[in-house]
């Protein structure tokens, strides 16, 4: 038993739990809930009832139900919306007063949190659960006034910047799963980058899913003040666990005059064992706002894990001369379901996007590609260019291309390109010629066939990823 | 309309001995009005919403059609330059089914009122069709024939018809290794009318079907025509579509490659103004190996004019082998225009060839420019280059015939 567990792991080696005493809110969704997640985060009135006001919307709306992947339905009253470490009752004032257990399932993951393992570059801020557990690096952001805490923490201590963005990108009444994240939200990532300053280092998030029935909703808020540039980065792991999961965040990214967004994602939920069993459900909205002047919003996705991935990371042009780019890579092996893609929405004059997916279909699984590039009226001068190229590794797996094209100006145009292929013989058979096995050949040639979104992802993050691409197709060559 | 449609149903079949016919129609009548028509609620409607389309344009859509009242054929229609058998409905009815050139024991024609089942489930206008057209016409090729001319359908409408809604169903078997060329064209005096076209084509082995669509003249009917095409080994269909002349236009082609090596080319051009707003839908199925498909499709849009173009190839895990290529191109002239698409690809096998291209906007400042630097106007150069950017379609023709008499309609002959 024991080996097997042993052999499980070596698959998604982040697929241990760690065992905590958790402090959960009552089973169920309903008003006392949201009351009793609102009340122990101490949050002001007015946050309690924007929540309450999503929770009266999401009475009358349903779940959407055009997707690809079909998926059981979910009962959303058995699901916990509130799990946080026991020992977090109170806050803990500084990371010693951590639950050493904590310290060392993020070690386990790699992260960094303990101060002197802070060489690398990246301030740290760790979402457990329900919680934010803890934020790295904070005294050198502070001296250069940037802002980058939990949700909460920003709710106490900058209620004035929450209050006036929250919502504004991803409106309460946007659709089922982000008004869900509204009502029930429970932490996330706060990040505040005041005029003119380049951010010194990549900020990055890292979620954890560990107690089981629970869903995770936490929500991030990046501000981009008028010229100012800030590089983010999210990773998720989840225990292995034979039921589904559900993950449902809201990212909102708002770009002001000359400023820049990068934000990369390395998902890597657990996607289910090989009968396509258990696995996180991936329903996040994330969506950015180019709301200045020549602002810059680039989303970066690598999408390893996940039972069922289902995102459009999305760029709102609206000031003059901004761009938009998104670049993905989606990978779904075994079971593994994925329909993702972008909206790239021009609305200022001038601006212009970009769109690079990569989608690579392996096992039994399924890949969609779902994107709306839509050019109104008043941008002139507005240009996309996208390329969707998938890859299939077998004849039981599927990819799909669904594109929308909306072009409503005669100055502006569009362009689109996208093929899907397999991994040719001629390649392969050059690549063993050469001396490499069949498995090196295909992770050689598939990691080509990435690169041009790999090189997108900041350094540290390019390495990991592209070892992470190799690890998902294992065992798909045959 | 509830109650009207259902009024109307019952008052053109009032004198009709066809009892358990119309019970079967009744049915169709039934699914109708049970879903009514499309909407952008609907994915394959969603650029396009035919209801509001109906709504704004027609008063109180009339269903019942006389088809006891006969109609003189106005001869000085018919395609000069241009040898031809002809079919010739007016306002809905058949008038005249003449294959003057053919060789009458090859070709078959019957006129049935039991209609098939609707294959399409989803699709209200078939429901709508089955139940109003009341003859169901079938025209068989017998095999190894070569139908020696063009067939030219004229889908003619006089002014006395007006807010009319009108089904029209035709069938066609093209048997081993024969050929069938059919054109159809669009001659509308009258106004606001919703013309609902239904064909079906069944291609048996090594059969060729040849279908040219021309939609040139200028008119304000709403339109929608649905080509389903079963085929068999080693046949080959081809599809034009020249989508000008009416107020809306829907075509919709849905292609069955049941057989191997079996080949679809769909070829269109849009090429509007003034309001018009077309589209065309397209719907390839592989469903075996080495099958192959080539669609191309081109717009110029003028004048707060909508072109639409929803293409999707299919691939099902047994159709290795696939070649499927897909083109849409459209030049936006007026700040008003607009051209949406979708094209799709649905893929479950693994060594296929598949790709699509969609590129949306204005005329190249740089070729107009080496025009001008070349003594052109600014209308010339631009002419020009329209006329070169559709002629790319045309030439895709392989009729030479045919492909002549569409360069001149066009008036792109050289």
């Amino acid at each position: 038993m024991r080996e097997k567990e042993l052999e499980k792991l070596k698959d998604y080696k982040y697929g241990f739990s760690t065992d905590i005493e958790n402090f959960k809110a009552p089973k169920g969704l309903n008003e006392e809930v949201i009351r009793f997640i609102s009340k122990i985060k101490k949050e002001p009135k007015w946050l309690l009832d924007w929540r309450l006001k999503a929770f009266e919307r999401l009475k009358v709306l349903k779940e959407p139900d055009w997707q690809k992947p079909k998926y059981p339905k979910i009962n959303y009253q058995d699901l916990y919306y509130y799990s946080a470490p026991k020992s977090f009752k109170e806050k803990p004032k500084s990371l010693d007063e951590l639950d050493p257990k904590l310290l060392e399932t993020y070690k386990k993951l790699g992260i960094p949190l303990q101060e002197q393992k802070r060489l690398n570059n990246i301030a740290v801020d760790a979402v457990f659960d329900s919680v934010s557990v803890a934020t790295t690096f904070k005294d050198k952001l502070t001296e250069k006034g940037i802002i980058f805490c939990s949700i909460s923490e920003a709710v106490q201590k900058h209620p004035e910047l929450v209050k006036k963005y929250l919502g504004t990108v991803i409106p309460l009444t946007d659709h089922f799963f982000a008004t869900l994240n509204s009502a029930v939200f429970t932490d996330g990532s706060f990040v505040y980058i005041p005029p003119n300053t380049r951010c010194p280092m990549e900020l990055s998030t890292y979620f954890r899913i560990n107690a089981s029935d629970t869903g995770q909703f936490e929500r991030t808020l990046i501000i981009a003040d008028k010229g100012s540039y800030v590089s983010y980065l999210e990773g998720c792991t989840a225990p292995m666990r034979d039921e589904n999961q559900l993950h449902a965040a809201n990212v909102e990214l708002i770009a002001l005059d000359d400023a820049e967004i990068k934000y990369s994602t390395v998902q890597n939920w657990y996607p289910g064992d090989e009968d396509g069993k258990g696995g996180i459900y991936n329903f996040v909205t994330k969506r950015g706002l180019c709301e200045g002047n020549n602002s810059k919003i680039s989303w970066t996705q690598v999408e390893t894990g996940s039972a069922i991935t289902w995102k459009y990371p999305s760029c709102i042009l609206k000031g003059d001369n901004s761009i938009g780019e998104f670049y993905s890579i989606a990978i779904t092996n075994n079971h593994q379901k994925a329909d993702t893609g972008t909206k790239m929405i021009h609305i200022g004059k001038n601006t212009k996007s970009k769109i690079i997916s990569k989608g690579i279909s392996a096992g039994k699984s399924d890949m969609t590609y779902r994107g709306l590039v839509d050019i109104f009226k008043k941008a002139k001068n507005s240009n996309n260019y996208t390329q969707c190229d998938s890859l299939l590794m077998g004849n039981k797996c599927g990819a799909h291309t669904i594109p929308y094209i909306k072009n409503k100006n005669s100055d502006s145009t569009i362009a689109h390109e996208a093929t899907t292929s397999k991994i040719s013989e001629e390649q392969l058979y050059y690549c063993q010629q050469r001396g490499l096995n069949s498995e090196e050949a295909v992770s050689l040639i598939v990691n080509g066939f990435c690169k041009e979104v790999l090189q997108q992802l900041p350094m540290e993050f390019a390495v990991e990823a592209q070892k992470l691409v190799g690890i998902s197709l294992e065992g798909s060559v045959g | 309309m509830e109650k009207k449609i259902i009024t109307d149903f019952e008052n053109t079949y009032k004198n009709s001995s066809l009892n358990d016919d119309v019970r079967f129609k009744k049915e169709f009548l039934n699914k109708f009005i049970e879903k009514g028509f499309p909407s952008k609620k609907l994915e394959s409607w969603k650029f396009s919403d035919l209801n509001q389309i109906i709504n704004k344009n027609i008063e109180n859509l009339i269903f019942y059609n006389d088809i006891t009242k006969s109609n003189k054929i106005d001869e000085s229609l018919y395609l000069k330059n241009l040898e031809h058998n002809k079919i010739v409905f007016i306002n809905g009815k058949l008038e005249e089914i003449k294959f003057e050139h053919e060789d009458n024991n090859k070709i078959k024609i019957s006129k049935e009122t039991k209609i098939d089942d609707n294959l399409f489930k989803d699709n209200a206008l078939i429901d709508l069709n089955n139940a109003f057209a009341i003859y169901n016409y079938k025209i068989h090729v017998e095999d190894g024939y070569n139908v020696k001319k063009p067939v030219v359908i004229y889908h003619t409408t006089n002014s006395e018809l007006n807010s009319t809604n009108i089904n029209i169903q035709l069938n066609f078997l093209l048997g081993e290794n024969s050929s069938l060329k059919l054109i159809d064209t669009f001659n509308d005096i009258s106004d606001k009318n919703f013309i609902n076209i239904y064909y079906n084509f069944i291609l048996k082995k090594d059969s060729v079907l040849k279908n040219f669509k021309l939609d040139n003249l200028i008119n304000n009917n709403i339109k929608y025509s649905f080509n389903n095409i079963d085929q068999e080994t080693n046949s080959v269909s081809e599809t034009f579509i020249l989508s000008t002349g009416s107020k809306f236009f829907k075509n919709e082609i849905n292609c069955n490659l049941k057989g191997k090596y079996s080949s679809a080319f769909v070829n269109g051009i849009f090429s509007l103004s003034e309001n018009r707003h077309h589209e065309i839908k397209t719907n390839i199925n592989h469903l075996i190996e080495n099958t192959k498909s080539y669609q191309l499709i081109k717009s110029v849009l003028d004048n707060s004019s909508k072109a639409v173009y929803q293409g999707k190839i299919y691939v099902d895990k047994d159709a290795q082998k696939t070649d499927g290529y897909q083109l849409s191109k459209a030049i936006l002239l007026n700040e008003n225009s607009e051209f949406n698409a979708k094209p799709e690809l649905e893929i479950y096998a693994d060594d296929v060839k598949c790709s699509h291209g969609s590129a949306s906007g204005s005329l190249n400042d740089n070729s107009i420019f080496y025009l001008r630097s070349r003594g052109l106007n600014y209308k010339e150069a631009k002419n020009l280059l329209i006329k070169g950017f559709l002629l790319d379609v045309i030439e895709k023709i392989t009729d030479e015939e045919i492909k002549n008499i569409i360069k001149s309609t066009m008036g792109l002959s050289t």
